[in-house]
């Protein structure tokens, strides 16, 4: 991260560990450890994607940021200010500038509210008038690509892509300067997602918004993001720009995720790695590295402490004793 | 890419709204519409019977005795010339016939159909408010956890409710200020170490809001509901109002069992995790935002409610427990009757049959709107 760029939000250590209840008394048996040790920093302007297969914890990272969830340890920065420790009512300015976007177009929308009232929630935070509201809906409507009289027709009358784009209204209609978009497009159909895609870049260039850009799609992370995170059964473990992590992926994980990227060049001499062995489950992760179940280069000193992140290059960041 | 004001996928589709999709599905129930047909009806003859049959000089009088007259055919004549011109029925027939006073049943009748219609909606109205507000919070607040002093305070601010009732007004304020005191004194001990230390236990969390809203629920199920109403109704003063409050306080424990389920489902979707993302408060996430969504089945349920609560106010007025005599009701029509069925069947069919249809065709609607509703019934 170049020092002159302004850090929106920073995330150092997060975890997020939820209890697993058994018996007549409902003990805490077990814990899922679903984060385990997450940092990132986002500039101002820019994005970060998160990547990693499904059940890695991407979508809990993002819940805890916006702190709808309590993380268990780690601080999340945002703009200077430790925001952690904040109560619900402490939180409830903050929120204004932090949004997401969803998955899932069908149960992101509430079924009886009007797009334009689902819209207009937003806009009521800010305590705008009726008619300003109005106003900023028809506006926010046309910017994200749909017309100004679909104002009044509910989420059931509209496709996928288009309740996406009503998402991505919902998300901009208070004074937001960090959208959180988790797998915004795995939903949609192909020729969908690159206009969602566009859309998203766009808006970031009008509005200077930054994005955390959560997918398990590396070719849209790469086009999206400056900056990328890799995730592996709840931490981090590369951390990157994103072309020197196309070009020079270290840890043995990214470099099988990318082996595995479908592309038009296909080099029919280079066999896509294919890993074996299952996820371990996230309750109890192996002690060391948690990939050794299933790096293709493990060692036995893989399998005692802790790896910390070594750093490979100029803001690259590998936890894996083989990457330096 | 532009980012003019452009449609750039498949064209919206035809507006319908979920009420139009709702009514052309539920048309096609023929049932349901009988149901429909005869709900409104009821409702239509109960209003007209209220406004017909009260008042200081009624066109229906449903009290007025006329022994000479007494267990009378339906659609029999008045004996013209024993009757004082005032008397003399409306129509000039007694449509369906008088009682064992010469009361005209078909007066007392419309009396009853408002009593039955009223004590309907107003239980279940109760009911429904009741098992709505209960439901709402165990779904959405259910996983906080009440501490000892909250359960201790609540109980002292009942005690107080209750000295306060029998009269005692110092040990009422007494009790009050303890109950209050024992709420806030989390925030009163806060800054005093020591205090906190040995008060500790009574902030412990005791059960979650969840465990005491359901279990309070499977304990009133327990309770053969009919005789608790007996007893409940056995121990008040006999009026209309207090029938309809108490049995809408002993039915509540569906709804709210409904509404919970709702809500944990809800509670789960992305627009309502968008909404707290956005700030808003719980208030207005549970009324505004998953309240809509939950009642379509809470009022499909509270129709057959309705049903149910009619039949339980014709059972009590039939023992004797319900609406207190000069008032005539279905429940005490019947009951009446039921000493000359051989001589005056229609004294026990009258009554006995309108209950049976009303209450058929408030079942038969209701679960029209539930077929209607619930898409995965549709096929059948």
């Amino acid at each position: 991260m170049d020092s002159q760029e302004r850090i929106l939000l920073k995330v150092e250590g997060l975890k997020k560990y939820f209890p697993v209840r058994r018996g007549f008394f409902q003990r805490t048996a077990a814990h899922i450890k679903a984060v385990d040790g997450v940092d990132f920093a986002i500039a101002e302007g820019k994005s970060v994607g998160l990547v990693g297969e499904s059940g890695c914890g991407k979508s809990t990272v993002a819940r805890v940021i916006l702190k709808l969830l309590e993380p268990d340890a780690g601080r999340i920065v945002y703009k200077g200010r430790d925001i952690t420790p904040l109560s619900p009512k402490e939180m409830k300015p903050l929120r204004k500038e932090m949004q997401i976007v969803f998955q899932d177009p069908f149960s992101s929308l509430n079924p009886r509210m009007t797009v334009g009232q689902s819209i207009e929630e937003g806009l009521r935070i800010l305590g705008l008038s009726k008619n300003r509201r109005q106003g900023r809906r028809d506006e926010l409507l046309e910017m994200v690509g749909l017309s100004a009289m679909t104002a009044d027709r509910y989420p059931h009358e509209f496709s996928g892509g288009q309740r996406q784009r009503v998402g991505v209204a919902r998300a901009l209609s208070v004074e937001s300067s960090l959208i959180i978009c988790d797998e915004p497009i795995s939903a949609l159909d192909v020729s969908i997602q690159a206009q969602i895609i566009n859309l998203l870049k766009d808006l970031q260039d009008r509005l200077d918004l930054s994005y955390l850009f959560i997918s398990h799609d590396l070719n849209v992370v790469g086009y999206l993001s400056d900056t990328v995170a890799v995730m592996y059964l709840g931490h981090v473990v590369e951390y990157a720009r994103a072309d020197t992590l196309f070009e020079d992926p270290r840890h043995p994980y990214t470099r099988v995720l990318l082996s595995a990227v479908p592309s038009v060049e296909a080099d029919l001499t280079s066999k896509i790695k294919t890993l074996k062995g299952e996820v371990p489950s996230p309750m109890d992760p192996p002690p060391g590295c948690k990939f050794q179940g299933r790096c293709p280069l493990v060692e036995p000193r893989c399998k005692q402490g802790e790896i910390d992140f070594s750093r490979v290059g100029e803001d690259h960041l590998v936890r894996c004793w083989k990457a330096t | 890419m532009t980012n003019g004001p452009l449609i750039l996928e498949a064209p919206l589709a035809p507006k319908q709204t979920r009420l139009e999709e709702l009514w052309r599905l539920f048309k096609q129930n023929r049932l349901a519409i009988i149901g429909l047909f005869i709900f409104v009806l009821f409702f239509i003859t109960a209003i007209l019977g209220a406004v017909l049959t009260s008042g200081r000089d009624p066109l229906f009088d449903p009290a007025l005795i006329r022994l000479q007259e007494k267990l009378l055919p339906p659609l029999s004549r008045p004996h013209v010339d024993a009757l004082p011109p005032q008397e003399v029925p409306t129509f000039g027939r007694y449509l369906f016939g008088t009682d064992d006073l010469g009361r005209d049943v078909f007066s007392r009748m419309l009396q009853g159909a408002w009593v039955s219609l009223t004590v309907g909606f107003v239980a279940v109205g109760i009911s429904v408010m009741v098992g709505i507000f209960m439901g709402g919070i165990a779904g959405y607040f259910g996983e906080h956890h009440l501490r000892w002093n909250h359960i201790l305070g609540v109980t002292l601010l009942l005690a107080a409710t209750v000295m306060g009732a029998m009269g005692n007004v110092w040990t009422s304020l007494g009790l009050l200020m303890a109950g209050g005191l024992c709420l806030s004194l989390f925030r009163l001990v806060k800054p005093y170490r020591k205090l906190r230390f040995t008060t500790a236990w009574l902030f412990k969390n005791a059960v979650s809001v969840d465990t005491l809203i359901m279990r309070m629920v499977d304990i009133m199920l327990c309770f053969p509901s009919f005789f608790l109403i007996l007893t409940v109704v056995a121990l008040l003063p006999a009026s209309m109002y207090n029938i309809m409050i108490v049995i809408g306080l002993t039915s509540w424990m569906g709804t709210t069992r409904f509404v919970r389920a709702e809500f944990l489902s809800l509670r789960e979707q992305d627009f309502v995790t968008a909404a707290r993302a956005l700030g808003i408060g719980n208030f207005r996430i549970i009324f505004r935002h998953m309240m809509p969504n939950a009642i379509a089945p809470v009022l499909v349920s509270s129709t057959i409610g309705i049903a149910t609560a009619i039949l339980t106010e014709a059972g009590l007025s039939f023992l004797g427990f319900g609406v207190p005599p000069p008032h005539a009701t279905w429940g005490n029509i019947l009951s009446g009757g039921k000493g000359f069925i051989f001589d005056a069947p229609w004294l026990t069919f009258i009554p006995g049959i309108a209950i049976l249809i009303v209450v058929l065709c408030f079942n038969l609607f209701g679960e029209g709107l539930r077929d209607a509703m619930n898409p995965k019934l549709r096929e059948r």
